[in-house]
């Protein structure tokens, strides 16, 4: 049975054997190895001054010659250090050459001036070597993604977004030890459950391991990105008790595509989730590129925004306009459920003691189907929305046979609107369908007011959303939407 | 590797003033090399702090049992305000800043004892095991509360010229109208922190992320009741500052200090984001009342305004703010008849305090309401309205606080920008596209900026400088100048590398210590280069003026014949190497070691009236903003910037760029995304960046360009150039005014109703008001 944490960092293979249960990554790198680079500015995960790159074995896993390593981006303050395990670490120290001679990325973020007071910095060098690792020629919508969870208070972003278009990506001293790297990555890989500090620490290595330790264990926490149980930690000092990883699960997170649906599992990460979701519905897409910011789609699941029972869930009114299930786990027995069925209240699901959401299942796209899914926030990118919306209406020879309107931000969870999907079945989707749903929301909803919106903005916008729905049903090639309008002009994400 | 020195290659122009050079910790930040306080090394023995904090607005404490908190495993010690030996306050200006609340408290987080433990998070657990009970007082929270309450934390105050309120019965249009404006949260990126070590015989050394650093010394010092030279404040860099570390560092440094007193060990406090939040001082909120008389033209005859602001639970520095408000509130305009009213706040939350611009915004914003309303109202383009209303020609040069407007350039700036920015033909083509898209409507407003240079406490404009030449000729140099991300270091270093005639690379710029300088003001009003460029600057020539006598007496040639350039000093046909003069002046017993002073000329302001002439000289610039924005969801978003500011002749234009780029970016977060939302109990529900938006990269147009007009100062600042920090925070009301273009683009006529910051709400409920107002 293994009980250290083992990842790869500067080429060698670290052994953890005795970390505390919620040590954060980042109060690991800085209090005990004195990695003072990496820098703290919220400790929630929001600003992105803590971001290191994490590189995990992809491609053809097995298949030596056609393994490579990807690297993503996250946040190292709501991050434990067992989530390390299997991974190559890279932080901002290892980027330098060892003469002191600077990485591309640093020598363009010099040249730009694209430091002033240079606390973000170290985050902002991070997120871009995910990025110059990533892909070639990253456009500007793409930089603003890779950009959007790192906050900058002094610059105004445009000298870092010049550096970003001028970094290149020339061949660096990780492309160089991808090979070696790799080989210590295969030497670290489970099989089995990794089990550290006192019992406390489960990480199992596959779905049936951690079906058992769920049963074994029904009280204890599961943590998939941790990008929500973080902030237990470090903001509320919650004592976790019993902690179970699923993040490195492996067959947990494959994404399957059989007979019309869409199955991922539980620890899929949202930005896998989303390169396979984004192509069947461009706006979800869309969605999940405002989805948190990189570093929190790179770590958190759709598995773990749906169990935890959160009414804020971006994804969950889209998800069940679009007719998704649950697969839920217990032991050997597995149960499905559509969605909306799984909140029973604020922060309350229908999971039983021992249970586990193994999967979530989303249908492709249908004939007749028409989708849309909106997201209001004070900012567009990484807020969490005041009003969420996602609509799917199925139409037959023009008229509506069946209508999902959910909403997020509207009610104690998500929830669908079922006065104002009455409203639109069974007959044409037009502008009277639009005003008679929209007049309907007040009987389906009692927003309230918070620091996000007022109950009369919910409500009015709500309503406004399926106006606009309706209108870009209407007039196809007018522009209504501010985000995609901007973008076409250049005028940022 | 923090051993390792990283480097990017660097060439060194000469001479280095007026060149675009990179910051010098530039290499530092891109490696994570660049030290922050708590990047420190920490000393054997370091205790954590943390602060224990009062859960109501306004309350009389009737208990505090801390107990549980002492019991906690690794606490060590467990400060209230009956152990501190000397005097239990921070305030600036006025001691109403209690460090521990005693048996009153008076804002939601009020710090009301301190817990040391082993571990930075057993403090912070511990900290919260307190039983506190209270008896609630009535709280004043909002403004309306405080103006019902005649809730006052300093005497209203009032400039008046003419007849304004007789004028007002006899212009040909009157006009009423109201505006509200948020507050602002620093946000700095690195939070609060302190660290006190102990030294003998009662000595404490600081490390502190301030602006201020002797005023921190000063406060440490009071609250530990010990002389001031016991105390050495040291600042190498901020993660930021924007006026939030300018007096909100002092609390924790005193904190800090006062643990590291008591148990002789080093202390450490170090906020975590939230509690920085709650705890610490930000941009005032205002609201705004104006009643206006003008013409056909929307030139103003008449102004009655009045200026509101919720400045917390004490004085801070909400005085000096609120007379900026008032300096400000003419912006670019003359002001016939005039009369500015400013009432100043006390309110159960916590105490407002600088941020950059430091109440200008706030009467710049109120102005510039006044003057898009007129235009508004009349149909007029509000560009004509703002230009038919600009200082200049006969009897319109003199400010409402009397100070004659010598150096005016908005006028030309703006039409510069106009012109370079298209603005007309982009009007144009936006009311076509808003004739056609039923949605989304567009907007584009010009606006420019006046913004005065000189802290308005006159006494504070004065600075210091160390220089010290080693004789190897290397330079340390060391002024009262604090490090932010501004860049001061570089630019001073600039100044004095071309002092000397020697290269960039042969300055280094040494962490700001009280010790080195004494009685600095602090790194604040845009002043930092200003300041302590002239006084390194006279450091520096002392030394020379010294060496180019000793040098001149050898070659027998008059020392203005002397020339020091390149690394070396010229005069007639002979030359050494600077190194070499340095050497041979060594020898021959020449001091290599001088101090600096600079107090800025002109400025004389009576405190009582704000009468006189606060500000040595204006900084001016303009800008074009374009926006878009959703009639059905009230989403905006920024589509284009043009900037044309003025730095006179700029010191690093690389630098300066850089300001007018942040403070633009900062400036538009204040009025669209950034909101401050206080629950009726004065609880502050935005207090992490999960609730608390302020820009991101995405939200930066691609359009976005800044030039800067290179024109001397005509006052004698140091090479001609012109301060830079707080005046293009202000460019981004032209945001704002292009939002609300968008909106008045919606439908219906007259004012557009908006208050700031104009966040999807607000922008949506202003355009269903117009709307409902345009049906018949």
């Amino acid at each position: 049975m293994a009980d250290c944490v083992r990842f790869v960092h500067r080429g060698q293979v670290v052994t953890l054997s005795d970390v505390p249960p919620t040590r954060t990554v980042l109060d690991y790198l800085r209090e005990d190895r004195g990695q003072r680079g990496t820098k703290e500015g919220c400790n929630e995960g929001d600003c992105g001054a803590c971001t290191i790159v994490l590189g995990t074995r992809d491609g053809v896993l097995g298949m030596a010659e056609a393994e490579n390593i990807r690297y993503r981006a996250v946040n190292a303050c709501i991050l434990f250090v067992t989530a390390l395990d299997g991974k190559e670490l890279v932080t901002v120290e290892d980027l330098a050459g060892p003469d002191g001679s600077l990485h591309p990325i640093q020598q363009a973020l010099v040249d730009h001036h694209g430091s002033q007071c240079g606390f973000c910095t170290p985050g902002i060098v991070m997120s871009l070597f995910a990025l110059y690792h990533g892909e070639a020629a990253p456009d500007r919508s793409r930089i603003d993604s890779a950009l959007a969870g790192n906050l900058c208070r002094c610059t105004g972003y445009r000298p870092i977004v010049e550096a970003a278009r001028a970094m290149g990506r020339a061949p660096d001293a990780h492309t160089a030890g991808m090979m070696e790297t790799l080989a210590l990555l295969r030497s670290i890989d489970r099989t089995d459950t990794l089990t550290h500090a006192g019992g406390k620490v489960f990480a199992p290595a596959t779905t049936e391991q951690l079906a058992a330790l769920v049963l074994a264990h029904p009280g204890a926490t599961l943590v998939a990105g941790g990008t929500d149980v973080g902030l237990w930690v470090t903001k509320q000092f919650r004592d976790l008790g019993t902690i179970i990883h699923i993040g490195g699960i492996r067959d947990l997170a494959r994404i399957t595509d059989a007979d019309g649906v869409i199955t991922i599992g539980a620890a899929a990460t949202v930005t896998d989730a989303a390169e396979i979701l984004a192509p069947l519905y461009p706006d979800l897409g869309e969605l999940f590129r405002r989805y948190g910011s990189e570093q929190v789609r790179n770590s958190a699941t759709l598995g773990g925004n749906i169990a935890n029972g959160s009414p804020i869930g971006d994804s969950m009114p889209a998800l069940i306009a679009l007719g998704a299930r649950l697969v839920l786990r217990r032991g050997e027995i597995v149960r499905d459920m559509p969605l909306e069925d799984f909140f029973l209240a604020y922060r309350q699901t229908a999971l039983q003691p021992g249970e586990f959401v193994a999967a979530i299942r989303v249908p492709e796209p249908a004939a007749g189907q028409v989708f849309a899914c909106y997201k209001i926030s004070k900012r567009f990118d990484q807020d969490i929305s005041a009003v969420m919306a996602g609509f799917s209406l199925t139409l037959a020879d023009g008229i509506v046979t069946e209508a999902r309107l959910a909403f997020g931000g509207m009610a104690g969870t998500p929830k669908r609107a079922a006065a104002a999907e009455a409203a639109l079945i069974g007959r044409p989707f037009d502008d009277a369908a639009a005003r008679d749903a929209a007049a309907t929301l007040a009987q389906d909803f009692q927003p309230l007011t918070d620091m996000r919106a007022s109950a009369d903005y919910r409500l009015i916008t709500a309503g406004n959303l399926i106006l606009k729905w309706r209108m870009e049903q209407a007039l196809p090639t007018t522009a209504t939407r501010v985000p995609a309008f901007a973008r076409a002009i250049g005028g940022g994400a | 590797m923090s051993h390792r020195s990283p480097r990017a290659p660097a060439s060194i122009p000469f001479p280095a003033t007026h060149q675009a050079i990179r910051h010098d910790s530039a290499p530092l930040h891109v490696t994570g090399a660049a030290r922050y306080v708590d990047d420190m090394p920490e000393p054997p023995g370091l205790l954590h702090v943390a602060l224990g904090q009062s859960a109501k607005a306004h309350a009389r404490i009737l208990s505090i049992d801390l107990s549980a908190v002492r019991a906690y495993p690794g606490v060590v010690v467990v400060l209230t305000a009956a152990d501190i030996p000397g005097t239990n306050d921070v305030g600036p200006v006025v001691a109403d800043d209690p460090i521990f609340a005693d048996t009153l408290v008076e804002y939601v987080g009020q710090s009301l004892f301190a817990v040391a433990a082993e571990t930075r998070i057993a403090a912070r657990a511990a900290a919260r095991l307190a039983k506190v009970t209270y008896a609630d007082l009535p709280a004043v929270i909002t403004i309306a509360e405080a103006r019902a309450a005649e809730s006052h934390i300093l005497p209203p105050k009032r400039v008046e010229r003419g007849d304004p309120l007789r004028v007002l019965t006899t212009a040909p249009h009157r006009l009423t109208g109201h505006l509200a404006m948020g507050g602002q949260d620093h946000f700095y990126l690195e939070g609060q922190i302190s660290m006190a070590v102990p030294g003998e015989d009662g000595d404490m050394h600081v490390l502190c992320s301030t602006q201020h650093p002797s005023e921190v010394q000063h406060l440490v010092a009071r609250a530990l009741g010990r002389s001031d030279h016991h105390v050495v404040v040291e600042v190498r860099r901020m993660g930021g500052g924007f006026g939030g570390k300018e007096t909100q560092a002092s609390l924790f440094a005193a904190v800090a200090a006062l643990v590291a007193d008591r148990t002789g060990r080093p202390a450490k406090l170090r906020l975590d984001r939230d509690d920085d939040m709650v705890m610490t001082g930000k941009r005032h909120d205002f609201e705004v009342a104006y009643d206006v008389g003008f013409d056909d033209a929307g030139r103003i005859l008449a102004l009655d305004i009045v200026l509101e602001s919720r400045c917390g639970m004490s004085t801070d520095l909400s005085g000096a703010i609120n007379d900026r408000a008032i300096f400000h509130a003419d912006n670019c305009y003359f002001l016939p008849d005039v009369r500015i009213t400013s009432y100043r706040y006390k309110t159960h939350t916590v105490s407002n305090t600088a941020f950059r611009g430091f109440g200008g915004p706030q009467g710049m914003l109120a102005i510039e309401g006044v003057v898009g309303d007129i235009a508004h109202h009349l149909g007029l383009d509000p560009l004509a309205v703002r230009r038919a209303n600009l200082y200049g020609g006969p009897g319109r040069d003199v400010t409402p606080y009397g100070m004659k407007v010598e150096d005016f350039i908005a006028d030309s700036l703006m039409e510069r920008l106009e012109s370079s920015a298209h603005y007309q033909a982009r009007r144009t083509a936006i009311a076509a596209f808003n004739a056609a898209s039923p949605v989304l409507k567009r907007g584009i407003a010009l606006t420019p900026v006046k913004f005065g240079i000189s802290f308005t406490t006159s006494f504070l404009n004065q600075a210091g400088a160390l220089i010290h030449v080693y004789t190897d000729g290397s330079v340390l140099l060391n002024h009262g100048g604090t490090e932010m991300g501004q860049g001061l270091y570089t630019k001073v270093a600039q100044v004095v590398a071309d002092v000397f005639g020697i290269g960039l690379d042969r300055v280094r710029i040494t962490s700001t210590r009280t010790d080195k300088v004494p009685n600095t003001s602090a790194t604040a009003a845009s002043a930092g280069a200003d300041l302590n460029g002239m006084a390194s600057f006279n450091a520096a020539r002392t030394i020379r003026d010294r060496l180019a006598g000793f040098i001149a007496g050898r070659w027998g040639v008059e020392p203005s014949a002397l020339c020091f350039a390149h690394g070396k000093v010229t005069g007639d046909d002979r030359s050494i190497s600077f190194e070499d003069l340095i050497r041979q002046a060594y020898l021959a017993r020449i001091s290599l070691s001088a101090t600096g002073f600079y107090a800025t000329p002109k400025i004389d302001v009576d405190k009582e009236t704000l009468i006189g002439r606060p500000f040595y000289y204006f900084a001016y610039g303009a800008a074009v903003s374009e926006v878009v924005i959703d009639t059905l969801t009230g989403e905006t978003r920024l589509l284009a910037v043009d900037i044309l500011h003025d730095c006179g002749t700029s010191l690093n234009p690389a630098l300066d760029r850089g300001q007018v780029e942040g403070a633009y970016v900062q400036g538009m977060g204040w009025l669209t995304m950034e909101e401050l939302v206080f629950d009726g109990a004065g609880h502050l529900r935005t207090h992490a960046p999960s609730t608390y938006k302020i820009p991101g990269c995405g939200d930066i147009p691609d359009h976005f360009t800044v030039d800067l007009i290179n024109q001397p100062n005509r006052e004698e600042t140091i090479h001609r150039s012109k301060a830079v920090g707080e005046p293009p925070f202000m460019l981004a009301i032209s945001a704002y005014h292009a939002i609300k273009a968008a909106v008045a683009a919606s439908g219906g006529t007259g004012p557009v109703v908006l208050d700031a910051p104009a966040t999807p709400e607000r922008v949506l409920m202003a355009v269903r008001a117009r709307q409902a107002g345009a049906e018949p």
